[in-house]
C-alpha cells in the first residue's frame, strides 16, 4: 500500500477521526493534542497534495475503488489544493492559539467537546473542497455547518445562542436549496459526479429544470457565503462566537462556499450558460458593489471591534464575487487570490482581537466584548497586538506591500481588461471606506488617552506567535506573489479553459 | 408525461406544496419551535422530490433475475437516507438551541428575544 496514493482520502479521514476520538477520551488536554495532531496532519497532507497536483495535474481518487461516475470521486485540481491549503493551514495555526483563549471563554468541562466540534468542522470544510460528487458536497456542508452552529453557540454572551439559532435556520435553508438544485440536476442527467454531470448537461443545458437547478444552487450557496443581501446571519455569528471560532470561520467557512460556487458556475454549468445566455454577471456585479459599499459603510459605525470586522468581511466578499463576475482569467485570478489573501488577513485580525480581549479581562475573569470605549489608549499597553491589527488592516485597505494590494491590483487589471473603467473608481472609492473603519481602531487605540495608567501588558507568546505568523504571511504574500498569484492564475486558466 | 393532468403530477404538486408551506412557516412564524417545524417540513419535501421520480410502478429492486425486467432506481433512496439523518441532526440541534434560549431568555418568541437584546444594547450604550 502506497501512502502517497491515498493522500486525498487521508485529507478528510484524519481530522474526521480526531473528532470522535476527542469525544471518547473526554479530557480537554488529550482532546487538544488529538485534534491538533489531526489538523497538522491535514495541513501536511494538503501540502503533499499541492505538490502532487504540480506534478500530475488533476488527481482523481476513487473511494473504495468504485470507478466514477458510480462511486464517489475525490478530485483535486489546482484550485481545490489551494483552498485545502488555506483551510488546513488556518486550522493548524488557530488550534494551538485557541488553547489559551478557550480556557477563559468556555467552561473547562466542555473543552473536549469544543475540540471535537472543531475537528468535525475542519473535516467538513476539507471534504466540501476535495469531493467531486454533488451530493457528497451536501453531506460535508452539513457536517461542517452543524459543527459551526455548536461552536458559535459556545460563545459566552447569551446572544451567541440566538446568533447560532438564526444561522442554523438560514444555513439549513441554504443547504436545502442546494440539495433541491442537485435533485433537479440528478433528474436531468442521472449522475452526481460533477465532471460527468458537466458533460451530460451540454445536451439539456437550457431546459427549464436545469435553469431552476442553477437558481436554487446559486441562491443556496450564496446564503452560505454571505453574498450581500443574504449576509444577515454573519455579523452576529462572528461577534458572539468564541475568538478562535471567529478567526477560523472568517478565514475558511465563507471561502469554501465561494469555492463551491466557482466550481458549479465554471466547471459544471459552464461559462456559456452563466455568462452569455443569462444576466448572472450583471446581477453578481451589482450585488458585489452593494456589498463593497453598503457593508463597508455599516462597518464604520460599529462600536464593537469584532462586529466592525465582521461587516468588513461581508464587504471583502464583495471583491471576491466582483472578480468572479468578469468571466475572464484575470478576473477569476483576482477572485481566487483575494479569497486567500483576505482569509489570512482576517484570521490574523480576529486572533489578535482575541488576544486583546483576553488582555482586557480581569485576572481569572471572562474576556469582555471589544467595544471602543474599552480600547482607548490600548496601543501603549499591548503594542505588538495593536500593531498587528493595523498591518492586517492595511491589507484590508489594499496598501502596497501587503497581500490586499496584490488582490486589488489584479481586480483593477481585470476591470480595465473588461473595459469597465468606472469600476476602477468604484474599487478605489470603496477602499476609502476601509481606510475609515481601520482608522477608527487606530484613532482609539493610539491617540485616545488610556482611562488608567497601566504598564505594558502584552498578550502571552502563545497568543502572539500564531497571530503574528499570519500577519507576516500577509506581508510576505504582498511582496512575493509567486505562490499565491501563481496558484490562482493556474487555477483560473484551468477553469476558464475547461468551461469554454 | 405529455398527457398532463393533476393526477399525473400528483407527487410534484404535493412536493411543491410542502416545500412552499414549510418555507412560509419558517419565515412567517416568530416562535422558535414553530420555525423548526416549518424547517422540518421544508426539508421533508426534498425527500419526496428525490424519491418520487426514482420509483417506477411495477418496478423492483435492481436484482438480476430472469423474472424481472423493470427496475426502480435505488440510488435516490440511499441519498435520502443520508438526508434524513442530516435533517434529524439539524432538528435536534435546533431544538437544543431553543431549550438553551428558553433557559437564558425565558422566552422562545422571536420578538421578545429581540426586545430583550435591544434593552441590553441600550443599557450598554447609555453606560458608554
Amino acid at each position: 500500500m502506497n501512502l502517497v496514493e491515498h493522500l486525498p482520502a487521508l485529507q478528510v479521514v484524519l481530522p474526521l477521526l480526531s473528532a470522535p476520538l476527542a469525544v471518547l477520551l473526554r479530557h480537554g488536554g488529550i482532546a487538544f493534542a488529538v485534534v491538533t495532531a489531526g489538523a497538522w496532519a491535514a495541513f501536511a497532507t494538503a501540502i503533499g497534495l499541492w505538490l502532487q497536483v504540480g506534478e500530475v495535474g488533476v488527481i482523481s481518487y476513487h473511494i473504495g475503488s468504485w470507478a466514477p461516475p458510480w462511486g464517489i470521486e475525490y478530485r483535486v485540481d489546482r484550485l481545490a489544493s489551494f483552498v485545502l491549503l488555506l483551510v488546513a493551514g488556518t486550522a493548524a495555526i488557530v488550534l494551538p492559539w485557541s488553547r489559551a483563549s478557550i480556557e477563559r471563554e468556555i467552561p473547562r468541562e466542555l473543552h473536549y467537546l469544543y475540540y471535537a466540534m472543531f475537528g468535525l468542522c475542519l473535516a467538513g470544510l476539507l471534504g466540501i473542497t476535495i469531493t467531486g460528487d454533488a451530493f457528497n458536497i451536501f453531506v460535508f456542508l452539513e457536517i461542517s455547518s452543524l459543527a459551526t452552529y455548536v461552536l458559535i453557540a459556545l460563545g459566552r454572551d447569551r446572544r451567541a445562542l440566538t446568533a447560532a439559532y438564526r444561522y442554523l435556520i438560514m444555513g439549513t435553508i441554504g443547504a436545502t436549496f442546494y440539495v433541491i438544485g442537485v435533485g433537479f440536476l440528478y433528474l436531468m442527467t442521472g449522475t452526481l459526479n460533477l465532471v460527468d454531470m458537466a458533460e451530460r448537461l451540454r445536451d439539456v443545458e437550457s431546459s427549464r429544470p436545469v435553469l431552476v437547478a442553477l437558481a436554487f444552487i446559486t441562491v443556496g450557496v450564496s446564503l452560505k457565503l454571505a453574498l450581500f443581501p443574504l449576509h444577515q446571519w454573519l455579523p452576529n455569528a462572528y461577534t458572539y462566537a468564541p475568538s478562535a471560532v471567529t478567526a477560523f470561520l472568517a478565514a475558511t467557512a465563507t471561502k469554501v462556499s465561494i469555492y463551491v460556487l466557482i466550481r458549479f458556475w465554471f466547471s459544471v454549468f459552464g461559462e456559456t450558460l452563466i455568462f452569455e445566455r443569462l444576466p448572472l454577471p450583471e446581477i453578481l456585479l451589482l450585488l458585489s458593489l452593494a456589498a463593497m459599499f453598503a457593508a463597508s459603510f455599516i462597518a464604520i459605525f460599529q462600536d464593537n471591534l469584532k462586529r466592525l470586522f465582521a461587516y468588513s468581511s461581508v464587504g471583502q466578499i464583495g471583491y471576491i464575487t466582483l472578480g468572479m463576475s468578469f468571466d475572464s482569467v484575470s478576473g477569476l485570478t483576482a477572485a481566487i487570490v483575494h479569497l486567500f489573501n483576505h482569509g489570512i488577513a482576517k484570521a490574523a485580525i480576529f486572533l489578535l482581537i482575541g488576544g486583546l480581549v483576553l488582555g482586557l479581562a480581569k485576572p481569572g475573569g471572562a474576556p469582555p466584548a471589544p467595544t471602543f470605549d474599552r480600547l482607548a489608549g490600548l496601543a501603549r499597553r499591548m503594542p505588538l497586538t495593536c500593531f498587528g491589527i493595523v498591518i492586517a488592516g492595511l491589507s484590508l485597505i489594499g496598501v502596497p506591500g501587503t497581500a490586499g494590494f496584490i488582490s486589488k491590483w489584479y481586480l483593477i487589471l481585470a476591470a480595465m481588461e473588461a473595459g469597465q473603467f468606472w469600476l476602477v473608481g468604484a474599487i478605489l472609492l470603496s477602499s476609502l471606506l476601509a481606510i475609515a473603519y481601520v482608522w477608527r481602531f487606530v484613532e482609539v487605540a493610539y491617540f485616545r488617552p488610556a482611562p488608567e495608567a497601566a504598564g505594558r501588558q502584552e498578550a502571552s507568546l502563545g497568543l502572539l506567535l500564531p497571530a503574528w505568523l499570519l500577519v507576516i504571511a500577509t506581508l510576505w504574500f504582498g511582496l512575493d506573489t509567486s505562490f499565491s498569484v501563481g496558484s490562482a492564475a493556474e487555477a483560473a486558466r484551468f477553469l476558464v479553459k475547461v468551461g469554454g | 408525461m405529455s398527457s398532463g393532468g393533476v393526477l399525473e403530477h400528483f407527487t410534484y404538486i404535493v412536493t411543491v406544496f410542502l416545500m412552499v408551506a414549510g418555507l412560509y412557516v419558517v419565515i412567517a412564524r416568530g416562535n422558535l419551535i414553530k420555525k423548526l417545524v416549518g424547517l422540518s417540513v421544508f426539508q421533508t419535501s426534498v425527500y419526496l422530490l428525490y424519491i418520487a421520480p426514482g420509483k417506477l410502478i411495477g418496478g423492483t429492486a435492481p436484482i438480476l433475475s430472469p423474472h424481472y425486467t423493470v427496475y426502480s432506481n435505488p440510488l435516490p433512496h440511499v441519498l435520502i437516507l443520508t438526508a434524513i439523518v442530516v435533517g434529524v441532526a439539524t432538528l435536534a440541534l435546533g431544538l437544543a438551541l431553543a431549550v438553551r434560549i428558553k433557559e437564558t431568555y425565558g422566552s422562545i418568541e422571536e420578538d421578545e428575544i429581540t426586545a430583550a437584546d435591544n434593552a441590553v444594547q441600550d443599557a450598554e450604550d447609555a453606560r458608554s
